[in-house]
């Protein structure tokens, strides 16, 4: 039984804060969809975790199996079980896929000689073009390609955690449904514990959420069963946006200038 | 490369050794001295290292191989420079004539310790013509460079020409094509890559004085340490060079805090009103973070991934020499360079 524990999780860019405190346990076999509007700090909350560079962290931890995440770089964060799935895969010229995970296995202890034969499996059961497997990475592949081959990464990885940064955008239904039934799988078939990032629900038809969460100006405001996404898909996230989930601030004045320096 | 069809061995400029083999030598390829004065193409901006050349060469070698002639295997020519506080003037011309077709490796090799080397190569592809040219410059790290590399394509004709510079102090290469042959096509790639205190300077011209002619130049390097690459290159379309199609591009990778590049393309239109296309494209940083961080999280390791990236950039062009003969070794000295500079990283 693997778990990711997320607690009181503070971190921004260029002195903004966009995290302002989460707290979040996914366990092996559960799925949780963290979902919210744009803006609300979803992608943050996918890229802090994974420890891509370029963003603060002012407070918390993130730990897999009692391992502490923060501070280690995002290859340390992958051995020790985590895996992200890109809303956007970066296309890297002149690197293919075969080299990275044998890479990435030899590093992680683990044989690559068995790397090839377990990505055409992959490749296989969600239909990726084989003749990809040998082009440079996510290089001229469409959308659905590319999410294609972030779960035949998966697949072959083996993480214990995995989050997925939108993985629904910019793919075709056949793309998603596939997507989604590997990574449902994963969850039965190596206990897989997942973090669902979207904006959209449809990607929970596939991927039955066990929880959800709803993310809003960094802070998860509500936590519910998977009904919480079919109330979404009625109501939207217009109860959720910026001011709702907050009273207004008492004491404003109504004529200030709009145009002021909030800092002077 | 057992399948060679010709060895040819210049020292300082001077033939020592032109072999021949068998096939190509019943079809008529032959090497030898110009017996007279021959200069197919001139370098486009004389100067004095150019008079210089002129005055000093030693003795023009000449590679001709007959018109509708298909050469199989590649000729492999080693111009080698005795170092030593010696000046070399080296002068190569490959003339190929009408329809045939032939590969050629030209490998620039020193001795240990300074010199001065100052080689022009000259490569012709007669009407219909189809030429690969492969020099790779591997001088030793005291010698200074500053060579011309010479290119046209006839009419309709295919030249292809790969510079690799590895080798060399100050290292500077001109390389100029001559478009003036109607529907002839040139593929240029250039790869450099300085460590220490190298300065790999390029200097490029595709001059399109005919109509439908094609040229593409890609130039990729790498600098490390202390070491400095210069770019300069002009695409130039000449009145009457009616739909001319060509495009240069320069990346440049930087892998340390005292190396840098200076990278400046240029386009000279004369003839605006007909062009099909013509452009450039230059970008010169360090290797990209969201490459690195892309490998990262599948759990390769920050080192490694640089290491693939780097390896990857290049790789896109000796990937596409024609010898795969040649892809190992060039590899393998891409490599080499690439294993110290993380060394010391």
């Amino acid at each position: 039984m693997s778990e990711l524990v997320i607690s009181g999780l503070r971190a921004g860019v260029s002195g903004q804060e966009i995290l302002q405190g989460i707290d979040l346990t996914v366990r092996s076999g559960e799925v949780h969809a963290v979902m919210g509007p744009n803006g609300s700090g979803k992608s943050t909350l996918s890229h802090v975790v994974m420890g891509r560079p370029g963003y603060e962290v002012s407070a918390g931890s993130v730990s897999l199996d009692g391992t502490e995440l923060l501070g280690l770089p995002a290859w340390k964060r992958a051995h020790a079980g985590l895996f992200l799935a890109m809303q956007y895969p970066t296309e890297v010229p002149g690197v293919s896929l075969f080299e990275t995970l044998e890479e990435a296995a030899l590093a992680a202890g683990r044989d690559p000689a068995e790397v090839v034969a377990r990505a055409r499996v992959e490749a296989g059961r969600i239909g990726f073009d084989e003749r990809f497997l040998t082009r440079p990475l996510n290089v001229d592949l469409s959308g659905g390609e590319r999410k294609r081959n972030e779960a035949l990464q998966l697949g072959v990885l083996e993480p214990k955690i995995a989050i997925l940064d939108e993985i629904d955008s910019g793919l075709d239904v056949d793309a998603l449904r596939a997507v989604s039934r590997r990574v449902e799988a994963a969850t039965t078939e190596t206990g897989l514990g997942v973090l669902a990032i979207t904006h959209y629900t449809r990607l929970l038809l596939e991927l039955r959420p066990d929880v959800v969460h709803v993310l809003s100006r960094g802070r998860i405001v509500r936590t519910g069963g998977p009904e919480l996404a079919d109330e979404l898909e009625k109501t939207g996230y217009a109860p959720y946006a910026d001011g709702a989930a907050e009273p207004a601030k008492a004491g404003a004045d109504p004529f200030a200038d709009p145009f002021a320096d909030p800092l002077a | 490369m057992a399948d060679r069809s010709a060895v040819v061995v210049t020292v300082d400029g001077r033939l020592v050794q032109a072999v021949v083999g068998e096939a190509a030598a019943g079809q008529g390829v032959t090497v030898g001295p110009a017996t007279d004065e021959i200069h197919l193409l001139r370098p486009p901006d004389p100067d004095a290292l150019t008079a210089l050349h002129d005055a000093f060469v030693p003795e023009v070698v000449v590679l001709r191989v007959p018109a509708g002639v298909v050469v199989e295997g590649p000729v492999v020519v080693v111009q080698r420079h005795s170092g030593a506080g010696q000046a070399g003037f080296p002068h190569l011309v490959v003339d190929a004539g009408a329809a045939s077709e032939v590969t050629v490796v030209d490998h620039w090799v020193s001795d240990d310790g300074p010199g001065y080397v100052n080689p022009v190569v000259e490569v012709h592809a007669g009407d219909g013509a189809h030429v690969d040219y492969v020099g790779v410059q591997e001088l030793g790290p005291e010698v200074w460079q500053t060579g011309h590399v010479l290119v046209s394509p006839g009419r309709d004709a295919t030249l292809r020409s790969w510079l690799v510079a590895l080798g060399g102090d100050y290292a500077r290469l001109y390389v100029a094509a001559e478009m003036a042959g109607q529907g002839g096509a040139a593929e240029i790639f250039g790869l450099y890559f300085g460590e220490d205190d190298q300065v790999h300077d390029f200097r490029s011209l595709q001059d399109h004085r005919a109509s439908r002619s094609k040229s593409n130049l890609s130039l990729k390097g790498a600098v490390t340490d202390q070491a400095h690459g210069v770019y300069t290159g002009l695409i130039k379309v000449r009145e009457g060079a009616k739909a001319t199609d060509s495009f240069l591009a320069n990346r440049n990778l930087v892998l340390g805090d005292g190396a840098h590049v200076d990278s400046v393309p240029n386009l000279e239109i004369v003839n605006e009103n007909d062009i099909r296309s013509c452009g450039h494209a230059s970008a010169t940083g360090p290797v990209d973070e969201d490459h690195i961080f892309y490998l990262e999280s599948r759990g390769v390791p920050t080192d490694v991934a640089e290491r693939l990236i780097i390896f990857g950039f290049f790789d896109e062009i000796v990937s596409s020499v024609p010898l795969p003969g040649l892809r190992d070794p060039l590899r393998r000295a891409v490599r080499r360079k690439l294993d110290k500079a993380v060394a010391r990283a």
